[in-house]
């Protein structure tokens, strides 16, 4: 069951990668999110309820519900325009991220060790390398958090891996989560909705030698 | 012990947060400052005792607190009087001043931490405290720097963090799910190399971002020149020295596996790129704190070589970092009274500064010596040392390009320093200067002195705690 709901996520990841609109990718991190329940639900069910509790409330509430529900009050704040701007067509945005996922699964084949499910490797270091992409070919501040985003969940899929053995880590990402994603939102894309007019990577660009 | 230091700092950092009086401020910074010298006192009479689980004052975290302490003094003096001379706004006031102290007890809480997860979670930490320090003046070129620093720091925090995952992998196999520094010693030799390697690349490129390399090096240089100058000394002394505890430990325990060599290679390759970067920024950088900034980047990438090369290289990166901490906080201690006289940071619109300002320009004068580690400096000593583990090391070609680079660099570097010092600048007007008083220079005479003073004759305990600190590396 985990490994269909992981395959899910990397499909979604491709989704991603030809999502034009803002408002799709908010969807996105939602399904993400609910996706990233499922396989903590499942995989974690043996540790002790309260923080198995406190994993599945971070998943559902704050990935699932309270970060989109953010990046779309932030949107309408500051009026940022529903096209997402990547550098790149489409399509080459699709082949990249397909070369990215087939890359890991080469990668994943060095892989000599029998206790750590190669999936989860795959899965987490391809969202990785798409969130990172994401950052690099989108235009607009906003898209930069989002890619953010996306890279933290492969890192919560890359942390339930060990979850079991060392639940101390899952819940150092999820602190990684929360701090960075409510710092990197709240704090300043506010900030920067007042202090730019448009929000836009280009009004960025005066620190340089 | 250190559970009382960091109660104590964390709530002086929370009522300074929330207090506008002046004088209640000052005072708190004070208590603060007892704290952080008594804490460091009481450390070094305590070494290598394990406190509250996860710390332990170890040779390398001893040098650095002592380190940081000294500089911590003149950064709250130079605060102060930044402060008394911008407008002054009881609500930033009590942010910076709260910020600098959480930066403070974060940077010593990763310096102890014995613990790899620990260190991460001070380094979190320290990125929050420094954003807050860049976003100072509230204009629309802090938030970019501070922007740009937030997003690069969480980033390379992330792949810090997976780089540890990485590791837990390879820790169960060897059947143990500690990730204290000295376990992984032990278990090195038997890990599993390919996850080592992955979690190596991952843990020393998001250090990168706070001990200035390449590749993650960029956010620092804005930072640096952003915050107000006390902040920025800050930020390139002890914050850099707090990336380089984090690579060294690790490096440590990859030392006493069998991928050191491949290691060797990875931080190599990094540190020559860092101090090319430095080399072509500097000699087309205008902005004097951002020269200064890169002139951390190379000064960091020789760090480096140091660990690469091995053998004496050890010894002389840890008293490099020591040293370059000093030399580069009093630069940095210098820019702000540069920047009262001439309101400008271009070297465009500075100039004969042996006119308006003599204390201050010898002090940039001294500083530019011992920065471009010029005999009387105690860079000279350990660069020299390190030059010499490299040729011992076979890294002959190496050597030649790295020295083809300083050169540059110090021509850069002294063509920019002298014409601040005695070309006069075009179309500045004199009438309205700032008298500085010398007293505000009295710090950095002290910490460049105590550069000579270590380099040419370190006290007999310094080198033995420094050579504390390197005995688990191979020779």
């Amino acid at each position: 069951m985990t490994n269909v709901l992981l395959i899910i996520f990397t499909i979604s990841l491709l989704y991603l990668g030809i999502a034009h609109r803002l408002l799709t990718y908010i969807k996105i991190l939602v399904f993400q999110g609910l996706l990233l329940f499922g396989i903590a639900f499942i995989e974690l069910i043996k540790i002790d309820a309260l923080n198995l509790a406190f994993v599945l409330l971070e998943t559902i509430v704050f990935k699932a519900f309270f970060i989109p529900l953010f990046l779309n009050y932030v949107m309408k704040k500051n009026r940022i325009t529903r096209d997402a701007e990547p550098f790149l067509p489409n399509f080459v945005s699709l082949i990249l991220i397909t070369i990215i996922i087939i890359a890991t699964f080469i990668l994943s084949n060095a892989i000599a060790d029998s206790r750590i499910s190669k999936i989860y490797f795959v899965v987490a270091i391809s969202t990785l390398f798409t969130g990172l992409y994401i950052i690099v070919t989108r235009h607009k501040i906003i898209t930069h958090v989002m890619g953010y985003l996306v890279i933290e969940n492969g890192v919560f899929i890359l942390s339930i891996a060990v979850g079991n053995e060392m639940p101390m880590l899952v819940n150092l990402g999820i602190l990684l989560d929360i701090f960075a994603s409510v710092f990197l939102l709240g704090i300043f894309v506010n900030k920067i909705g007042d202090v730019l007019k448009d929000v836009d990577v280009e009004q960025l660009k005066n620190l340089k030698d | 012990m250190t559970g009382l230091y960091l109660a104590g700092a964390f709530s002086i950092g929370a009522l300074l947060f929330f207090n506008r009086k002046r004088l209640i401020n000052y005072l708190l910074v004070i208590a603060f400052l007892i704290l952080q010298i008594g804490f460091t006192i009481y450390e070094y009479h305590h070494i290598n005792t394990i406190e509250l689980h996860y710390f332990s004052a170890d040779a390398l975290g001893i040098l650095l607190l002592v380190t940081l302490s000294i500089i911590s003094i003149p950064a709250m003096y130079h605060s102060y009087v930044f402060m008394s001379k911008s407008d002054d706004n009881p609500r930033h006031r009590g942010i910076y001043f709260a910020a600098m102290v959480v930066l403070l007890t974060a940077i010593s809480g990763a310096y102890l931490a014995n613990h790899i997860a620990v260190t991460w979670i001070f380094i979190e930490l320290t990125t929050l405290s420094s954003s807050a320090l860049i976003y100072h003046r509230r204009n629309n070129r802090s938030l970019e720097g501070t922007w740009k620093y937030v997003f690069v720091c969480a980033i390379s925090i992330t792949l810090v963090f997976i780089g540890i995952l990485f590791l837990s992998f390879t820790l169960q196999q060897a059947g143990t799910d500690d990730l204290s520094f000295a376990v992984l010693i032990k278990k090195a030799p038997e890990l599993n190399l390919f996850w080592l390697r992955l979690a190596f690349i991952f843990i020393f490129t998001g250090l990168t971002a706070k001990l200035g390399l390449v590749p993650m090096y960029t956010a620092g240089i804005d930072a640096k020149d952003k915050a107000p100058s006390p902040a920025g000394a800050l930020l390139s002394s002890v914050l850099m020295n707090m990336g380089f505890v984090g690579i060294f430990r690790f490096y440590t325990v990859i030392a006493n596996s069998p991928i050191h060599n491949w290691a060797n290679h990875v931080i190599l390759i990094a540190a020559l790129l860092s101090i090319f970067v430095a080399t072509v920024y500097m000699t087309k950088v205008k902005n004097i704190k951002r020269m200064f900034a890169y002139s951390s980047i190379e000064h960091m990438g020789i760090v480096m070589l140091g660990l690469v090369a091995g053998g004496i290289g050890y010894y002389a990166a840890i008293l490099h970092i020591i040293l370059h901490a000093f030399v580069k906080s009093s630069l940095f201690f210098q820019m702000g009274q540069i920047y009262r006289i001439y309101k400008s940071k271009s070297i465009y619109d500075a100039g004969n500064y042996f006119k308006y300002n003599l204390t201050g320009s010898i002090v940039v004068l001294l500083g530019f010596f011992s920065a471009t580690a010029m005999p009387p400096s105690g860079l000279f000593i350990s660069e020299f040392l390190i030059f010499r583990s490299l040729f011992e090391a076979n890294y002959l070609s190496v050597l030649i390009i790295v020295m083809l680079l300083l050169t540059i660099i110090i021509w850069a570097f002294g063509k920019n320093i002298f014409k601040l010092l005695f070309s006069p600048a075009v179309d500045f007007k004199e009438d309205d200067i700032e008298k500085i008083n010398p007293v505000e220079s009295i710090s950095q005479f002290i910490l460049l002195g105590l550069v000579v003073y270590l380099g040419l004759n370190p006290p007999a305990e310094f080198v033995t705690l420094i050579q504390e600190a390197i005995k688990n590396l191979p020779l």
